[in-house]
Order: structure tokens, then sequence, then C-alpha cells
């Protein structure tokens, strides 16, 4: 029966099953890397702002480890799709979404090795603010996610979830302003300025990816709606 | 089998083929086109279903073909089948879409003209209307069904990676539907032309299973539709799949889904005699066109998501192709017929004679048409049936439902029912007890087949037919396929 199947591996129909079950636990766990990655940022950069570096440097290292079993996971999910001609006509949609999502822990990582690097400092009023960014960016990732597993299992919710990341974003943006308003106005060096911009502007910009795969989604999810 | 027979078959085959490589394409042309089956695996499933559904459900749809015009001469339906496959090759190649059903029914009707066969004009409408009636029917039904399935699948909330897996299933089957019913509705077309003129004889497996001539002629046109399959269809499935309406697979598995169930519905004589035994009006058994069923249910797919997208073109090339093709296809069987009588001094239709004479005359009274315009040329012959039809309309101007009625009752058809003849009809798919009747009658001659229906009707309960209601439609066809191979085995050539 497998042979009925565009299926290189043989087996047959039970195993065929198997495999997509398979796909959908990988799907799962990586939407799941995703969340948790997401998650030890925050607590990573929350600790960063209150001066606590250990616990910093332990989420730094969670990051970096989630960032590549995600990558490993959507590695092997791009090749089954490939292999077993899976999905062909949304084959490319579900990549593309996978690749972007990818992207999200890719910044992550890389916005808390600049955290490790340059060591910035804050006043309190712009770690507030910092700490305020931060936590949007994440409830923003937070409702990608959900809008993401909405998308894989065919629920019809997936536009529920996707106001949100759209709405987190803006917040994100806004709180991106007021921290570069506050840190302009103030008296330090242009070099501090620039650091800092840089950094608002390298978390900002995962709430960015978040929007952008989530307007992806609604159109996919179009397509799919038949 | 004579040599000869084998050539004039050939165009058959043709048509088939061409058959096999353009509406396979219609049942999986989605599927491949789209890579979610192979294309090996798709010409697989086609080809033996095709097979499936022609030698077993074939004979339904052939019937009606047979009922336009019975093409009587093998050269007659080699031309028939190569005008059709000429036409439909023809019009492909200019772009227009095309029918085999038409191109077929066209072929005929020309054949009727060329030989002075009268065409019959209500069978003619049966299979017109069911043109109009395949695509709105496709429609309707994709409708319903697209329905059904969006509600189902939200409802099951099916992981992206399951939907695909159950979507390829879900193709795979509805295409076995598809290639089934493909096979049994248009084998018609492909080999309806020459079931009159079939070569081959039916035989039995140890006497409780026959493989009839119908069924051998039938196989053999279906390997043909399976070469198409095979050689050809490759090319079409790929564009199908890529030019047609940009769709989910869900959605073309409802479209396969739904134009699997028009042939089907157009093919099945199992499903006629259920409608017909609870007194419900049955579908007509007729070839329809499964390009125009795909057609008609993509549309319907399309209004019912407000209607944008549609190439409203398609509908009129459809409406065009009604016409166009029966008309074309007419034409150039016409004009080749003449050639292949004239140039090629083949035979291809064989005349009959008709004499008015007093029973004949009776019968026609019995069967409720008046005989006051006929008793001028009572007990003449006549040696053609354009010299009797010229008779009819111009001198007596009998209308045409009269018509068919004196040419059926006066056609003179010499039947001896011979003794030694009788070891023939054991291979046949008779009855005992209409084998038994039949030594009520042996040695005794006909001049016309109703003379022989009713010596036979007197000898047994089981030669006779029943009233015409719907119920007994089935058994009265029945009976008359069992008249036939009489007349068949028992028919002497008499020198005219």
């Amino acid at each position: 029966m497998s042979s009925l199947f565009r299926n290189r591996r043989g087996g047959h129909m039970i195993s065929l099953f198997g495999k997509t079950k398979a796909l959908e636990a990988q799907t799962e766990e990586f939407c799941n890397k995703v969340s948790e990655g997401s998650l030890a940022f925050r607590i990573g950069l929350l600790a960063y702002l209150t001066g606590d570096r250990e616990a910093f440097a332990e989420k730094q290292r969670q990051v970096s480890e989630i960032e590549s079993r995600a990558d490993q996971l959507r590695r092997d999910i791009q090749r089954r799709l490939y292999l077993e001609t899976l999905l062909p006509e949304s084959r490319g949609d579900v990549l593309e979404v996978l690749e972007n999502t990818d992207k999200i822990l890719n910044s992550c990582e890389s916005a808390m090795w600049q955290f490790f690097i340059e060591k910035p400092e804050f006043s309190d009023e712009v770690a507030g603010e910092f700490t305020k960014l931060v936590l949007t960016v994440v409830d923003a990732v937070d409702a990608l996610v959900l809008a993401l597993r909405a998308f894989f299992r065919g629920d019809q919710s997936i536009s529920d979830h996707m106001h949100k990341v759209m709405f987190y974003e803006t917040e994100a943006d806004k709180i991106n302003h007021r921290v570069l308003g506050l840190v302009f106005d103030s008296d330090s060096d242009l070099s501090y300025k620039n650091q800092i911009r840089h950094l608002v502007l390298h978390i900002d910009y995962i709430a960015d990816i978040a929007e952008d795969v989530a307007d992806r989604l609604a159109i996919f999810s179009l397509k799919r709606a038949i | 089998m004579d040599i000869a027979v084998v050539v004039f078959l050939s165009s058959g085959l043709f048509l088939g083929w061409s058959l096999g490589a353009n509406d396979a394409a219609n049942v999986f042309g989605t599927a491949v086109g789209t890579r979610m089956l192979k294309f090996s695996t798709a010409a697989f499933i086609c080809s033996a279903f095709v097979i499936l559904g022609a030698v077993i459900s074939g004979a339904g749809a052939s019937h009606t073909l047979g009922e336009l015009g019975a093409v009587n001469a093998i050269a007659g339906s080699f031309m028939a089948a190569f005008s059709a496959a000429l036409t439909v090759y023809a019009m492909t190649r200019a772009g227009i879409p095309v029918s085999t059903s038409q191109a077929v029914v066209g072929a005929i009707i020309g054949w009727n003209l060329f030989s002075g066969y009268p065409t019959d004009i209500a069978a003619l409408l049966k299979i017109a209307g069911t043109w109009v009636a395949c695509p709105l029917l496709a429609g309707g039904i994709a409708v319903v069904l697209f329905k059904l399935t969006t509600m189902v699948v939200a409802w099951a909330k099916l992981h992206i990676y399951r939907l695909d897996a159950y979507t390829r299933l879900g193709l795979i089957l509805a295409g076995a539907f598809g290639s089934y019913s493909l096979g049994a509705n248009n084998i018609a077309n492909v080999m309806g032309v020459f079931v009159q003129a079939n070569p081959f004889t039916s035989f039995s497996f140890g006497g409780f299973a026959t493989f009839t001539a119908i069924q051998q002629l039938f196989l053999l046109g279906a390997i043909a539709i399976a070469v198409g399959v095979y050689t050809y269809s490759k090319k079409v499935m790929l564009t199908v799949g890529s030019d047609l309406l940009p769709m989910s697979p869900v959605a073309a598995w409802v479209v396969v889904v739904a134009h699997s169930i028009v042939l089907f519905l157009f093919a099945s004589q199992g499903l006629e005699h259920l409608l017909a035994n609870a007194d419900l009006p049955t579908i007509p058994l007729v070839p329809v066109s499964s390009s125009q069923a795909v057609i008609g249910a993509v549309i319907g797919i399309g209004l019912l998501k407000g209607g944008r997208g549609i190439k409203w073109g398609a509908l009129v090339n459809i409406a065009s192709g009604w016409i166009i093709t029966p008309v074309v296809s007419c034409l150039v069987c016409f004009v080749a017929l003449f050639f292949l009588q004239n140039v090629f001094n083949q035979q291809v239709y064989k005349d009959s004679s008709y004499v008015l004479s007093e029973p004949v005359l009776d019968e026609i009274e019995r069967r409720g048409v008046s005989t006051k315009k006929l008793a001028a040329f009572k007990d003449q012959r006549f040696d053609s049936v354009r010299e009797f039809r010229n008779v009819l309309e111009l001198e007596m101007t009998i209308d045409e439902r009269d018509e068919s009625v004196i040419l059926e009752v006066a056609r003179i058809d010499t039947i001896l029912i011979n003794n030694s003849k009788l070891w023939l009809l054991d291979s046949k798919p008779l009855s005992d007890e209409q084998r038994a009747a039949m030594w009520n009658v042996v040695g005794r001659k006909f001049v016309h087949r109703w003379m022989v229906d009713r010596a036979l009707a007197e000898a047994s309960d089981s030669w006779k037919s029943r009233p015409a209601t719907k119920k007994n439609k089935l058994f009265n066809r029945r009976l008359q396929q069992d008249r036939r191979i009489i007349y068949d085995v028992f028919r002497i050539e008499e020198k005219r």
C-alpha cells in the first residue's frame, strides 16, 4: 500500500500514518521550543535588568540549547517534507513559517549574546521601560506560538491569536520609542545612546518577526480554508 | 478472427486510446498535477479500474447508443469510430474542448444519414438532455459535497499532515471510483458502434459464469484506454493539474468525487433497477462527457465561493461543444463513408427489405398505427430502407413516430429456427426455460422479427414482454437482448 503514496521509505499503510504522527510530534515540539525559548529569554533578561548576572548566564545557555534543538527539528521536518513529498501544495508555506519562526529564537539568542558581551548599564527608569519591552515582545511570541499551533492543528481559532500578535507588536513599538526618547533626551555619551538603540531595536525586532510570521499565517490559513 | 476485423476494430482502439489519454486526466489530473500522487500509481489504478468498470458495468450506456442507431456493418463501425476519433483529435488540436460522447453521437447520426436508416429522435433528445444535465448535476453534487467536506474538516480539526495523508488516500479511492465509472460510462463511446457488428462470441466458464461477446469487446476497448493512460496521459494530467482554478487538494478531491458520481449515475444498471423497483424516475444510461462533469463541478465550487475567478468562457465553450462536435463528426463520418463505399468498395451498411403484406398491416394496426395510407401499397416489396422511407414520407406523409413502427414491423428478416443450430444457444446467456421453449418453434421459418417474438411468447411466458411500466423496463430490455441473440443465431441470408 505504501507504494501508492509518494513515499520512498517503504513500509505500509499503518507506518504511513505512524510517520504522519511522528511529524506531528516534531512540529509540536518545535512550537514548544519556540515558546520555551522566549520564556527563558524573558527570565534571563529580567534577571540581567535586576542585576542577577548568574541567572542571566544560565538562561543564556538554555536559550542557546533550545535554539539549536529547534534548528535541528526544523531541518528534520524540512527534510521529511521534501523526501516524502508531503504537503505538495502548502509545503513552501509551511517551510517558510518554520524558518521565520526559527529566526525568533536566533534573535533571542543573539540579543542575549549582545547583552553578555556589551554588558550595558541602565538607569532605573530605562530599566523599567526595558522590562516592559521584554514582557511585551515575549507576549507577542506567545500569541504567535498559539496561532502557529492552531494553524498546524487545523483549528479555526487561529485569528483569535493573530490579532494579539499585532497588538503586542504595536505596543512594543510604542515602548521602543519611549525608551529611545528617554535615552536620547539624557546627557549620556552618544556612544552609549547608540549602544542602547541597537539593543532596543534588536529586542523590538523579535516582535517584528512575530508579526511577519503572523501575517503569512493569516494568508496561508485563508489558502488552507479550501 | 479475420484480419480485416482487426483492421476495422483499430479505429475503435484509436478512439479508446485518445479517451485514455484525455479523460484519465479528469480523474487523476489534479492529484498528479499537484504531486499528491505519483504518475505511475495513478496510471496503474486508473487502468485497472477502467477495465473493471468497462467489463462489469459497461453494457448499460452502450444500449442507449444502440437505440440511436445500430451501425450494422463493421466497415461502417470502423468509419463511425474513426470519424469520432478524428474529430476529437482535430478539435483538441484546435483548442476547442471536445467530448468523445458528442463526437460518437454525431458519427452515428452521420451513418444514419448515409445509410438511410432513421435516427431515433426520442433517443437523441434523451442523450442531448443528459449532456446539459451532466455538468449541472456535477455542479450541484460538488456544492453539496464541498459544504459537507468543509464542515467535516473544520469539525475534525485535523492536523495539517494528517489532512494531507487522508487527502492522498481519498484521492486514490475517488480516483479508483472515478476510473471505474469512466470505464462503465464511456466504454460505450469507444466500442458502442461495434456492438451490432461484434466479431466475438460468448463463452462460459464451466457453466456458472459467462464471458459475453460484448464483455470481450469492451475488455479490448478498455485495454486501449489503459494504453492511452500509460502512453500519453501524463502530459495532459500535468497540464490539468496546473491549469485548473487554484484549488486545494481537498477541493480537488470534491471535484473528482462529484465527477465520478455523475458518470456512475449515468452508467449504473444496478441503480436504475433500484430506482425502478421503488417506482422512482430512472436516470437514462447514456455516455456523458467526463470533462464537462469536471468543469461543472469546478464551476459549482466557484459559485459557492461567491463566483469570483470563474472563467465564464468555459461555459460558452461547453455549450458550443454540444452543437459543434456532433455536427463536425457527423459531416466527417458522412463524407468518409462515401469514400469508403465508393472508392474502397466496402460495405458500410447492410440494407433492409420491407414488405407491406397482410399480416404486417394487421400487426401495424395492432400497434395502434392507422394503415389507411398504407393500403395502396399492399403486398408491395421495397428493397432498400431509403426507398421505403421515401415512399412513407413523401407519398404517404406519415409522421416520424408512426414511421418507426412501420419500419420495425415491415422489415424483412428471415429467421429459420434450425434444429442443427440449437446447440449454438448453449453458450448464450439464456434461461433454461427460454432454451426449452425453443423446441416448440423448431423447424419454423419467420419473415419478420416480431413473428419470432410472437411465436416464442406463445411457447413460454419467459419470452413474453411485460406491460411497459417502469418496473418492467429492465426486464423488457433484457428480453430484447435475448431475442436479438435468437435473431443473430438463426438469421438466414435471402437473395434479394
